[in-house]
């Protein structure tokens, strides 16, 4: 093959791929004039998902530091900007961005204690999921945020971009989680190809050779840290500005710290459309179990037998968890790539 | 200057506590006055639950130290040894006590199944995917014994359940006792195994060696296969010693696996003597916790200590430097 065919190859598939992604954004565009009340609840939470696993992916995706303890920085977020609104008056856009620099500044410090003591791998997964655990004990102890009864965001009885409150109408909030969730994408798609995301390639495939290499371990695994605990923080906002309503299990529970990072883990971790796919997925899905499992069709009269029994959905929730990781254990992204790896393969013969 | 840093601090922190100690003096003396039973009972108490602990995590040990595995599910599993018990008890009115032996085989053989098909295919698989596994796993057995059993929570009443004796105020209860003697047992046989026996050595010799153990003529995936269904076991073990006093619920086993984190982590990662020790000081930080830090979770103290593990002493308290 000559050298122009190659490059024609690569051009053609790169303009495919930039027309795809612009197709896609238009469509998520508009997509909200054709949804129903239920599809754009079900959008709005696939495009929450999607960003909160972006935000995850930062970090163990690129770094490869596996954090097990984002639900910190999600709750720092959600409850400094409600907290600052329901006290202090204070605007949510602006508690949002308060919100996310204490959240950066909780991670920054979490992360200097554990990888100066050098702790990797699954001690450094550990020490994040206990941070995140004694933020959930204080916070349910805690006067000033109402201990486990949780904050209410006051209503104020209409609409307002300035406010960040809607409640006639879902069909902004599914704007604003749509921007959060592509410029989280934008930020990853530069990271991934910036020095900066060499550097954290480098660190997450071999963190000794990246430090005789001269790269600074501390400096960067903390950049990784510092960007995904902001972003994760404003998640938190927009959670609470959307279903009006905190407490420390909702924001700060062990199971976010799980749920976080299952859209990246199915979609693929370190890539930058894994979260977004296993969103895709994920979200609908445990919807769908649960609603069939509530009030099963006529035409599968078989689940009639589990009807109004809790927990028969996340027990299948489970069992899906485990075939994904034995079966897809790239991801759907990584199971793709291997298929047209193989599709190459079988061309070229 | 690292052993100037070493001495420097403890003491700094031991001089601070003493004149504390000197400046409260009075009123400490009045508080202890009022609060010595408590403080003695929930030293008793703390005690007689870290030998469960011990006992399930090391289980959770000999899996990490042999897989390399984090097994979230061991809680699930020990609700399982739980519920085990109790089914045999309502349906065919066998003691708790006796039906330890049924539960550890029952608990064996669902471990080593669980290795079989789930574990043995992701061994390379990277750390978030093993861990989603085993979690995987544990929202599976806690759902399935709900959709069985329900929600409500269940009592055993068998004989044993209740009795008590008193050492001056202090209330000693005898199943707890029964099961911290228990717990030490089982996990003092389950050393001697590993020490004495053929198959104990290769054990240990494939948690240390993998490859070169393999080398040598030991069966690896059977050692995997063995190793987790011993843990398992241990698992399931607890959760019998613990029927006869507690509520059971399918959910009980969550608050455990928190638990087990800050077991393995303060006694050293892999190191099995070390999660008999870290148990019991868990337990007894988890009950004086209570005392001193009163409406807060109960686990708060733990986690204080687990943080403060992992930040000064990473490999734990008898793990290698």
């Amino acid at each position: 093959m000559g050298k122009f065919s190659v490059e024609h190859l690569i051009r053609t598939r790169l303009n495919w791929g930039l027309a795809l992604i612009i197709l896609g954004l238009v469509i998520l565009l508009i997509l909200p004039q054709f949804l129903g009340p239920f599809l754009l609840s079900l959008a709005i939470l696939i495009l929450f998902w999607a960003y909160l696993g972006q935000c995850w992916n930062i970090m163990t995706g690129y770094t490869g530091q596996f954090s097990f303890g984002h639900a910190a920085y999600f709750g720092i977020g959600a409850y400094t900007s409600t907290w600052l609104l329901v006290n202090m008056g204070i605007n949510p856009w602006i508690g949002m961005i308060i919100g996310g620099i204490f959240a950066m500044l909780f991670g920054l410090f979490v992360g200097f204690l554990a990888f100066r003591s050098g702790l990797r791998g699954i001690y450094f997964g550990l020490t994040t999921f206990a941070f995140s655990m004694v933020l959930l004990f204080l916070s349910s102890n805690l006067a000033i945020i109402n201990k486990t009864m949780g904050i209410q965001v006051p209503l104020i009885g209409g609409d307002s971009w300035l406010l960040f409150q809607f409640e006639t109408t879902k069909v902004p909030y599914y704007y604003i989680i749509l921007g959060m969730m592509v410029v989280s994408n934008i930020v990853v798609y530069f990271i991934g190809r910036s020095k900066l995301g060499y550097y954290f390639k480098a660190i997450r495939e071999d963190q000794d050779a990246a430090a005789a290499l001269g790269v600074n371990l501390l400096r960067y695994k903390m950049t990784g840290m510092g960007i995904s605990s902001f972003l994760t923080a404003l998640g938190g906002t927009f959670y609470a500005q959307y279903f009006y309503y905190i407490d420390p299990d909702l924001v700060f529970g062990f199971f976010l710290n799980v749920e976080i990072l299952l859209g990246p883990v199915l979609g693929g971790v370190g890539t930058l459309f894994g979260p977004a796919m296993g969103a895709l997925i994920l979200t609908p899905l445990s919807e769908l179990t649960r609603a069939l499992i509530r009030q099963p069709p006529g035409f599968l009269p078989f689940l009639l037998a589990l009807q109004g029994r809790a927990g028969v959905d996340i027990m299948l929730y489970g069992l899906i968890l485990v075939v994904v990781i034995i079966f897809l254990p790239q991801g759907l992204v990584g199971w793709i790539r291997q298929l047209r790896r193989r599709g190459h393969r079988y061309l070229e013969v | 200057m690292a052993l100037n840093k070493k001495i420097v601090l403890p003491s700094l922190i031991a001089v601070a506590i003493l004149a504390l100690a000197l400046i409260y003096h009075q009123s400490l003396a009045d508080w202890w006055q009022v609060n010595a039973v408590v403080v003695f009972q929930a030293l008793v108490s703390g005690l007689f639950m870290g030998g469960i602990y011990s006992l399930v995590a090391i289980g959770f040990t000999l899996i990490l130290g042999v897989l390399g595995i984090i097994n979230f599910a061991q809680g699930a599993l020990m609700v399982v040894g739980m519920y085990v018990t109790l089914w045999l008890f309502t349906t065919y009115g066998i003691d708790p006590y006796l039906s330890l032996p049924i539960s550890v085989l029952v608990l064996f053989l669902v471990g080593a199944l669980i290795q079989r098909f789930t574990i043995r295919p992701i061994m390379d698989a990277p750390t978030h995917n093993q861990l989603l596994l085993t979690l995987g796993i544990t929202l599976f057995i806690v759902n399935l014994i709900l959709v069985l059993f329900k929600a409500d929570p269940r009592i055993i009443q068998s004989d044993i359940s209740g009795t008590r004796m008193f050492i001056g105020e202090v209330m000693i209860s005898f199943p707890r006792l029964v099961a911290f003697a228990g717990g030490i047992t089982i996990a003092t046989a389950l050393f001697l195994f590993m020490g004495k026996t053929d198959l104990g050595k290769a054990i240990r010799a494939s948690a240390e060696e993998r490859e070169g153990s393999a080398l040598v003529g030991i069966n690896v995936k059977r050692i995997h296969l063995i190793a987790f269904g011993l843990g398992a076991a241990c698992a399931g073990a607890a959760g019998t010693l613990m029927t006869p006093f507690s509520t059971l619920t399918p959910t009980a086993g969550d608050t455990f696996i928190m638990i087990m984190f800050a077991v393995v982590v303060l006694g050293g990662m892999g190191n099995m003597l070390g999660s008999l020790l870290g148990g019991i000081i868990i337990g007894l930080v988890e009950s004086l916790g209570a005392v001193f830090l009163p409406g807060s979770s109960r686990l708060l103290g733990v986690f204080v200590v687990f943080i403060l593990v992992l930040l000064f002493r990473p490999t734990g308290l008898l793990g290698k430097k």
